[in-house]
Parts: C-alpha cells; sequence; structure tokens
C-alpha cells in the first residue's frame, strides 16, 4: 500500500514539474512523509550499504564525499571492433563470422557494383543527364555488412546514403535508374529527387531529405512491431551529423524508454557536408551517448564488412529476442563528395581523401580476404567488372528513354484520394496546358489524364 | 592497390565516352527544365557611387562583410558557414574576421535559431543561416515562440531584435519537397516578426542590411535561383533599403501584378507579353517585405487600376496572396472591375519532374490577366 502510495507520488510529482514550482514545497513535505513510511526505506533493511544510497527518483547511484567533476576525457574512448585487419586477415579466428563462399562473393558483387553504378550515375549528372546524385563511395562495407546480417522482412528507415542496403535486398539497377530519372517506371512517380528511393517490396521506406526525422519514425514503428508479436525488428540509418538534430535525442529516448527494438545504425563519415566531426561535436563520437540514454552500444569498424556483419546480426538478437534498443556506430569515411552540389576540394585535402580510398578501403579490405581465400583472382575481377558496367550503362540507356509519369501524378496521392479542391485544379491545369500546349514539354511526359 | 571510386578511377573515361555518345541519339529528353524566367537586373543608383558587378551571393557576402566590419558584436553562423557556404554568401568572411565571428554549427536547426536567441538577447547582433527554407521547421518553435514573442512577453524589457535568420528560398528547376519550399506564409502569422524577400542583387544589400540592423527579429528569404544567375551593378558603399515599403517597379493602368523574389521577373516577363499580345498596361509591385507588409502601396495602385493579380510559387491554399486578397477586397471593393486573381503553385508538395507544369509561370499569368481584362 505505502509502495504503491510512493509510485502515486513519483508520478504526481512528474506531473507537477510542468505547472511549475511554486507547488514544489507541499510536494516535498508530502513526498518525505511517504517516503518514512515506505517499507523500502525501513532502517532494518537487509543490506547495511543499500541503507544510505540516494533515493531520488531520477538516478541510480551511490552518494560521494568527493567534490569531483566527471571530465569528459577521464576514460579511453570506445573501443573500434573488428574482424580484419587492413590487409584482410582476419584477426581472431573466433570473430570470424564463418559465411560461405557464395555469401561472400556475393558481398563483394554488391559492393562493387554500387561503386560502378555511383560512377555511371554521378558522372551522368555532370552531364546533365540527371539533376542530382549523391555517391556511396567508402561506405559499401556498412551497407552490405549490415544488410546481409539482417531479416529482409526487417524494417528499413534510411538517410539518403544506403543504396547498398537496397541492393543487397534485391533492388534492381533498372528500379534504381528509373527513380533518378524519375520517368514513368519509377514507383516514387518522378516527385522526388534522385536517390529518394523507396521500396515497399523491400520493406525500404522511401528517402525524405530532411535530416533526422527518420529517427523518432523508427523507434515508433518498433514499439508497433513490439505490440504486434512480430520477430522482426527495425533499422535506423543516420549520419553522425543528423545525430545532433533535435529528432536523434527524441528517437533514442523514446526507444530506450518504451524498450523498442530498433538498431539505430550511425554512418560516422567524419564529414557532414563540409562540417568535420570535431566541430559537430565533442564528445567520443556517437556511440557514447547510448550508455546515457541506456541503449546498449557498440562501436565497429565501417571499412570491415564482416566486422559490421558481426555486430548487427548481434544487435537484431538483442532487438528482436529481447525488445531492446541497441546503437551502432560504424567507423568509416565519405571518400566521394557529400553530392553532386559539393566539391569537397574546398575543405579538406586531396591526401586525406587518398588515404582512405587507397588505404583503408572497404571494398580493397574484402578483396584482399577473397584472394588470399582463393575465392577471387584478377580474371574474375576483370570479367565482373565488365559484366557489370554493361549491364548498368544499358539499363541506364533503357530508363534514358522512357517517358516522364504524366503530370496529373503531381495531383495525386497528396491524400488518398483527390480532394475537390485538386480536383478542381487538375482540371484547370489540364485546360491550360492544352491551350498553351506549344509552351510546355508535354511529348516528355504521359498525357494528362483525369 | 589499385583506387577503387570514382574520385581517382581511370575507368572512368569509358564511361564517359558511352554517355556521351548516347547523348546524340536522345537530345530531346536530356533539356532539364529550369524555373521559366528571364532576370531583369535593375538600373545602379548613382545617387549610391561607385558600383562593382555582383551576383546575388555576391552582393550578399558584400552586405555581410559591412555588417561585420561596422559592428564588433555581429557574427554569422549555420551549417557549413565557415568554408563559404553550400552557396557561397560567406566566402571569405571566417578568414577576415575570424573563427570566433563567422563560424560553423553542429548540424541542428533549432539550435542554430535558439542560439542566435540567446546571442541577440544579451545585444549581439546574430546572422543565422539555415542551409534550406525547407529545413527551417525544427527551428519554427525557436523563431514562433521564442524570437517573435521575446519582446512582447516581457512587456518589451527584453527583445532579441539583433537576429536575423537568413536561408535560401524557392524554386531551382531540380530541387523537388525539400529543396524548393517558399514557406514565408507560415510566418506571416507571427507577429513579431519581419519577412523580407529580395529580388536581385542590388536590393538585397540594402535590404539585408536593413534586417540586420532593425530592432526585430527578420527572416530574410533569398532566392537561390537567384544567387548566380542575378548579376547587377551593385553600390559598394554601404546602404540600406527600408523595410515594409513595397517598390512600384513599372506603373501601369489595367491591372496591378504582386509579387516577390523570383516571381517577380516572372512577372515583369508578363507584363511586357500582356502589353504585346492584349494590349493592357500593367502596374508591377515587388512587395519586398511580406511582414508587415506595405497595403498602402498595393491599395493605390488597385485603386488606380481596378484590378490584381498576386502570383507566388507556393501553394494556392493559405498562401500570402490570400492575405492581401483579402485585404484588398475590403479597402478596394468599389474600385475592383473583376474578381481577384491568384496566380500560385498548386496545393502539393513541390514535385521534382513536374516543376514545369507546377509554378505559376508567365503562361498561367497572362491567362489570368486575360481573364481579369475580359471579365
Amino acid at each position: 500500500m505505502a509502495l504503491r502510495s510512493f509510485c502515486r507520488c513519483t508520478l504526481f510529482l512528474r506531473h507537477v514539474r510542468n505547472v511549475g514550482i511554486q507547488t514544489c514545497p507541499t510536494i516535498s513535505s508530502r513526498h518525505t512523509r511517504l517516503l518514512s513510511t515506505s517499507p523500502i526505506f525501513r532502517t532494518d533493511m537487509a543490506v547495511p550499504s543499500d541503507e544510505d544510497r540516494p533515493q531520488f527518483p531520477g538516478s541510480k547511484s551511490t552518494f560521494t564525499e568527493k567534490l569531483e567533476f566527471l571530465q569528459p576525457d577521464s576514460y579511453d574512448g570506445i573501443p573500434v571492433y573488428r574482424v580484419m585487419n587492413r590487409n584482410g586477415q582476419v584477426i581472431d579466428p573466433t570473430q570470424d563470422p564463418g559465411l560461405d563462399k557464395d555469401t561472400i562473393v556475393k558481398m563483394y558483387k554488391t559492393m562493387t557494383l554500387l561503386n560502378t553504378m555511383d560512377k555511371i550515375l554521378y558522372e551522368s549528372q555532370r552531364q546533365g543527364r540527371i539533376s542530382f546524385y549523391m555517391t556511396n563511395y567508402g561506405e559499401e562495407g556498412t551497407h552490405i555488412g549490415s544488410a546481409a546480417a539482417l531479416d529482409p522482412r526487417d524494417i528499413v528507415f534510411g538517410q539518403y546514403r544506403e543504396a547498398g542496403v537496397l541492393l543487397w535486398r534485391g533492388f534492381r539497377i533498372d528500379e534504381a535508374m528509373n527513380q533518378c530519372y524519375g520517368n514513368a517506371g519509377d514507383t516514387g512517380k518522378g516527385r522526388q529527387m534522385p536517390v529518394h528511393y523507396g521500396s515497399k517490396e523491400l520493406n525500404f521506406y522511401t528517402i525524405s531529405s530532411p535530416l533526422a526525422t527518420q529517427m523518432p519514425h523508427a523507434s515508433g514503428a518498433a514499439y508497433a512491431i513490439k505490440r504486434a508479436g512480430m520477430d522482426i525488428c527495425v533499422i535506423c540509418y543516420f549520419g553522425e551529423g543528423a545525430a545532433s538534430e533535435g529528432d536523434a535525442h527524441a528517437a533514442f529516448n523514446f526507444a530506450a524508454t518504451l524498450d523498442a527494438p530498433v538498431i539505430f545504425f550511425c554512418r560516422n563519415n567524419g564529414y557532414a557536408i563540409s562540417t568535420p566531426t570535431k566541430e559537430q561535436y565533442r564528445g567520443d563520437g556517437i556511440a557514447i551517448r547510448g550508455p546515457a540514454y541506456g541503449i546498449t552500444t557498440i562501436r565497429v569498424d565501417g571499412n570491415d564488412v564482416f566486422a559490421v556483419y558481426n555486430v548487427v546480426k548481434a544487435a537484431r538478437k538483442l532487438a528482436v529476442e529481447e525488445n531492446k534498443p541497441v546503437l551502432i556506430e560504424a567507423m568509416t569515411y565519405r571518400v566521394g563528395h557529400h553530392s553532386t552540389s559539393d566539391d569537397s576540394s574546398a575543405y579538406r585535402s586531396v591526401d586525406e581523401v587518398r588515404y582512405w580510398d587507397k588505404e583503408d578501403h572497404p571494398i580493397g579490405r574484402l578483396r584482399r580476404y577473397m584472394l588470399s581465400k582463393d575465392y577471387w583472382d584478377e580474371d574474375k575481377e576483370k570479367e565482373w567488372m565488365q559484366e557489370t558496367r554493361k549491364n548498368i550503362l544499358q539499363e541506364f540507356a533503357k530508363a534514358e528513354k522512357v517517358k516522364k509519369p504524366s503530370p496529373t501524378e503531381m495531383m495525386t496521392d497528396v491524400y488518398d484520394s483527390l480532394p475537390r479542391s485538386l480536383e478542381k485544379q487538375l482540371e484547370e491545369m489540364k485546360q491550360h496546358v492544352e491551350q498553351y500546349k506549344e509552351h510546355y514539354p508535354t511529348d516528355k511526359y504521359d498525357e494528362i489524364h483525369d | 592497390m589499385a583506387s577503387i571510386t570514382g574520385l581517382t578511377c581511370k575507368t572512368f573515361a569509358p564511361i564517359s565516352l558511352f554517355l556521351r555518345s548516347l547523348r546524340k541519339s536522345l537530345p530531346k529528353n536530356l533539356v532539364r527544365n529550369a524555373s521559366a524566367f528571364t532576370f531583369h537586373p535593375q538600373d545602379p543608383d548613382k545617387s549610391l557611387g561607385e558600383t562593382a558587378k555582383m551576383n546575388l551571393f555576391q552582393s550578399l557576402t558584400n552586405a555581410m562583410d559591412i555588417a561585420l566590419a561596422t559592428d564588433q558584436t555581429a557574427v554569422i553562423f549555420g551549417e557549413d558557414v565557415a568554408f563559404g557556404g553550400v552557396f557561397r554568401c560567406t566566402v571569405g568572411l571566417a578568414d577576415k574576421y575570424g573563427k570566433d565571428r563567422v563560424f560553423n554549427t553542429p548540424l541542428c536547426e533549432q539550435g542554430i535559431v535558439g542560439f542566435g536567441i540567446g546571442m541577440a538577447s544579451v545585444g549581439a547582433t546574430a546572422i543565422a543561416e539555415i542551409q534550406f527554407a525547407d529545413y527551417i521547421y525544427p527551428a519554427y518553435d525557436q523563431i514562433v515562440n521564442e524570437a517573435a514573442k521575446f519582446r512582447y512577453r516581457s512587456g518589451n524589457q527584453f527583445n532579441v531584435g539583433g537576429l536575423t535568420v537568413r536561408s535560401p528560398w524557392g524554386a531551382v528547376g531540380h530541387g523537388a519537397l525539400y529543396h524548393s519550399q517558399s514557406p514565408e506564409a507560415a510566418f506571416a502569422s507571427c507577429p513579431g516578426l519581419k519577412v523580407v524577400i529580395p529580388r536581385g542583387p542590388t536590393q538585397a544589400k540594402g535590404l539585408l542590411l536593413s534586417c540586420i540592423r532593425d530592432r526585430n527579429p527578420c527572416i530574410y528569404f533569398e532566392p537561390k535561383v537567384l544567387y548566380r544567375a542575378a548579376v547587377e551593378e551593385v553600390p559598394v558603399q554601404d546602404y540600406m533599403i527600408p523595410l515594409s515599403q513595397a517598390e512600384v517597379i513599372l506603373e501601369g493602368n489595367d491591372i496591378t501584378l504582386v509579387g516577390w523574389g523570383t516571381q517577380v521577373h516572372v512577372l515583369w516577363e508578363v507584363a511586357e507579353l500582356a502589353k504585346e499580345k492584349l494590349g493592357v498596361s500593367c502596374e508591377l509591385i515587388d512587395l519586398q517585405t511580406i511582414l508587415p507588409w506595405d497595403e498602402e502601396t498595393v491599395v493605390k495602385s488597385v485603386q488606380k487600376t481596378g484590378r490584381l493579380l498576386i502570383a507566388h510559387e507556393a501553394p494556392l491554399t493559405g498562401g500570402f496572396a490570400a492575405e492581401i486578397a483579402s485585404t484588398i477586397q475590403e479597402q478596394c471593393f468599389l474600385h475592383l472591375e473583376c474578381p481577384i486573381q491568384r496566380v500560385c503553385g498548386w496545393d502539393t508538395p513541390f514535385p521534382h519532374i513536374f516543376e514545369p507544369f507546377y509554378l505559376p509561370d508567365k503562361w498561367r499569368c497572362l491567362e489570368a490577366i486575360r481573364k481579369a481584362v475580359n471579365y
């Protein structure tokens, strides 16, 4: 009974905090009275050391008589978990994920497919064929390592640089090309900028440009999945820059307090457009925030595809079997420019980029591993690269020829059905374009219809 | 170890060649549809002395250079501003004034505006940049509930008049949902704010300096499509253009056209087309300040012309044209010869590939003029 009163009091305190501080004196005296009658605070408790522990509802720790500030540098940084060294050699055999040859070759092929697709689409933007592009250079290991460890039913909330996750799940090259062209084959109906992919079939939510907005969505989706009793989890990708947004805080705190089965996967690639990590945060990266929220956390070498695979596999188990959120910070490097709108030579040195491109690249590391295992050789490499390039260019050429969707699609899907106001506006647009058709590029689009 | 990425990769060349060969076969589909407008430069104001050729982003840099030179408390901050900003508006300023005056912030819009409010509250001049107007919404609470109400709620004991929030705004040809928005109306219902949108380099410099020095928090939206496209002879000296004063750009008798930002240039061309094709004389007004707006200039014009067309890129419903139309029908009811025309973005998110059909372009505006004069 007394315990129940105590709980009610705690709730009450939470409530009055919003009302104002003037009510505090009354509350605190009542609070003290309740505490003194509560059995858990009796002086004859079994463990004497607990007797003098702080009983504040908001913390779980001990008293100290030393005046000592907690210093941000009073501990070594969180270590970076890895399986392979930079030469692609497994350091501790117990950590080898033990994947079969076919899976490893598939990982390599998907990483290089993504890389080749990036080169072609980047170059096509430079030529004005598509309006925009973002490459994934240097971060292929984080995409493929994580995607391979997930169940394809697991729901993905991406940021915008996770095309490899889609490719692993079977997103076809023509689907990517159609989206980048915004043609009639684009499932997103030409409405968004290139690389804003989405696939209901592949459980990959459509990308939204604003940063970190997807993070609380991931917590909410995970909570609903838990309630539905589904044996899947949610994975949420984001960058170390996005982690500065208020939405990131909300997402972590909600997932922790509501025990949502979500994996927060941070791609810490060193830069948010031009802003380096040293201007983004002062603590030990993003991982250090996990324990502060009460979230199980690990840091991993994002350029080691096996290490990423292992941590996501383990995180998934925690999420699905124990309904726990997990924070993974994958350390990597954005080898490419932020996007086609960016020239990174204005804020970082070519030597710095070259180091990551040549000395510590996830594709190179996996290739060295495969060469050492005789899973791969120069001939296979050459053949695969030629085949990939040919396929992508073919799909690219095809997508370029497809017309844009009907301008009617500009008006649909704003709501589940067209409201009267938009019906009217659609009619007005149709009449106007008909009347002034020589001034509109109608030949490039499918016909306007009701 | 061979390079594997595009940055240093030699295998790029054959791809380029292949793509180029494709181009010849498919010329039609390759032309992207940029926003259709022609920039009309402003003649230099001789009374303001020496001029230099500047585009819009250069004139903004110039304005901020002057603001920092003339006010030691002034600072500029936001995402990526230290290296010059993604639109190059702050190039060279960090080197010139130091990293404590021109600095990058963490990626957090609510933080940027909240930090600026704090600086301004103790008397500093805070020039904050939000990278795109589309990304201003996380800061909406700080702007609407804090900046706009700081003075009022304290009985004028405190204010954040030293705060200016700059942000790229409007259509750009390929910006789609999240790099194209024109959210001025969302801020128009926030008493306490001033909202300003320039149309070209000369005006931009004078208006930005006014915003920075105005004793009220200002939201300053910059038409991003004009950053490079708009070039004028801009006076090099320190000058300001008064806020809340519209500018009559063209005088006319048959219809008043009201716009701001990029749309002024669309309407300028429409005025020429209307004269040529319909024999209609248009009076063109650049509103310049959205809040508090210059009713008097518009009322005076409509009393003369008897017709009004307002055009903006933001969606029709709840757009600022609705506010103007409402005021004008109230104040000019007996002068109106026809219903007030609004030509705006459709009531949809801003679409990527459909931009040419979405915008209130010259043909839609011309048709509205035709309807108005034939009413």
